[in-house]
């Protein structure tokens, strides 16, 4: 019963909506699997906006994003460093995180971030 | 100028291997890199954490790497550039000359770009006014501290550069440090020692603050300081320090003519070639399908890069290949019997 394709799918989606929303309020909505980081949808969908120098490894700060409070709660918590690496951010706020940092789950189906200005 | 068979741009793990095989099979190199360190993004980025995908070697951190790379090459005796970049490459007669930021001079007929995704600069204030002061009143990093003496010094940033030269400077200046969240990424003792300062009115602390203009007629007179409430407040000041860190940017390599897939070089995989002759891209920096970001990728692209570079090097000789375990030659070329 388990090897059921479709019983699968109505638990788990294999493929979850997030809205990238640029500077310039230009809207990218796109279908990233679940389990990839919003970072890696972003660079997959050639989402501008998005540098992601160090490739995820947490160390570069060039995958910024800003998440409103809305979506901001819901998102899973920052990681010891997440932080320490945001201080070095392009105008980093509350609302800032590193798209490297969050996992893409049925939990957000419909995440809206916004992309900085610049990334440097 | 110095001449030799290959010139290797960036000394991360990726160069220091290309430059073990260039070494191997009996080729020259001269390796130049921005940092005053070499190891490249292992040494900048993550020295203390532990890597987990170098072939044979189960757990190792960034400096770990480093330096068994440094001692693997130590037979050669290949000389180090450091501080220092490559700023222009032309082409002359077939061969290249390259200029470095310090004005150094070689000739080359190889350049192997092993410049991970590009050199490390540090990253400056995002505000445009900033720019008028750069490297005047506005500064990312400090070479001479008794320009300081007496005067009025805002500084930014949540790290140890910014806390360590907060305290240091608290000394002969007056010193306002101010960082976007009450936490410091810096080492606790310096974080206790900047609370105690602040306390003794010795410091300005401003935290959850960010700087938002700097003002000034010629000289540098103040800067602006904003809440993400909107507050804001002015602080006089002489000068203006930022330390957050550093941020590779591509820079003069974009300027060399080869071609470019957002900021990457593409290469063939056969000798990781550019679209120009005898210029050659590995690690990091370099592009192909199925292209994989891992330092082993990079010596296996620098393995081969080296090989290249040997037609254009050693045009008159054929390229043998010999393995270390059996050829006298390359045990003569590492010292050992």
């Amino acid at each position: 019963m388990i090897t059921c394709p479709i019983f699968f799918c109505a638990y788990i989606k294999a493929m979850v909506k997030i809205i990238y929303i640029e500077h310039n309020g230009k809207e990218h909505v796109a279908e990233v699997q679940n389990g990839l980081t919003v970072m890696e949808g972003a660079v997959q969908n050639d989402i501008p906006g998005i540098d992601a120098d160090c490739g995820g490894s947490m160390s570069c700060a060039t995958c910024h994003v800003y998440v409103k409070e809305d979506w901001y709660d819901k998102l899973p918590k920052k990681e010891m460093g997440e932080d320490d690496m945001l201080d070095q951010a392009y105008e980093p706020n509350s609302n800032s995180r590193l798209s490297c940092q969050i996992s893409v789950s049925d939990d957000l189906d419909g995440l809206k971030v916004h992309i900085p200005e610049k990334q440097v | 100028m110095i001449k030799t068979d290959a010139v290797i741009v960036g000394a991360g793990p990726t160069g220091l291997f290309c430059a073990h095989q260039l070494g191997i099979i009996g080729l020259t190199c001269e390796i130049v890199d921005n940092l005053d360190k070499i190891g490249g993004q292992c040494i900048e980025l993550y020295p203390d954490k532990p890597i987990y995908d170098i072939p044979a070697v189960p757990k190792c951190t960034g400096e770990e790497l480093t330096n068994n790379l440094i001692e693997q090459i130590k037979p050669f005796k290949f000389n180090f550039h450091l501080n220092d970049r490559v700023q222009e490459i032309i082409n002359e007669n077939g061969n290249w000359i390259v200029k470095t930021t310090n004005g150094k001079k070689f000739k080359t007929p190889n350049v192997v770009i092993a410049g991970g995704v590009g050199s490390f600069e540090p990253r400056k204030f995002p505000t445009k006014s900033a720019e008028k002061f750069d490297g005047t009143s506005v500064l990312y990093s400090i070479k001479d501290k008794t320009i300081f003496k007496d005067k009025f010094v805002a500084i930014f940033g949540g790290g140890d550069s910014a806390l360590d030269w907060a305290i240091e400077l608290s000394n002969i200046s007056k010193v306002s440090l101010i960082h976007r969240r009450d936490e410091f990424r810096g080492a606790p003792a310096s974080v206790q020692k900047i609370k105690e300062l602040s306390k003794k009115n010795i410091i300005n602390l401003f935290t959850k603050y960010s700087i938002k203009d700097v003002k000034g007629n010629g000289s540098l007179e103040e800067v602006e300081i904003k809440n993400e409430e909107g507050e804001s407040k002015i602080l006089k000041a002489d000068y203006v320090l930022g330390f957050f860190g550093l941020i590779m940017q591509l820079g003069p390599i974009a300027e060399w003519g080869l071609n470019l897939d957002k900021k990457a070089i593409p290469v063939n995989t056969e000798n990781f070639e550019t679209n120009k002759k005898g210029i050659f891209a590995i690690g990091d920096i370099c592009t192909y399908p199925g292209k994989l970001k891992l330092i082993l990728s990079g010596f296996h692209e620098g393995a081969l890069a080296a090989r290249g570079c040997f037609k254009y090097a050693r045009p008159n000789e054929k390229y043998r290949f010999e393995f270390t375990t059996a050829s006298n030659t390359i045990k003569d070329r590492l010292g050992v019997k």
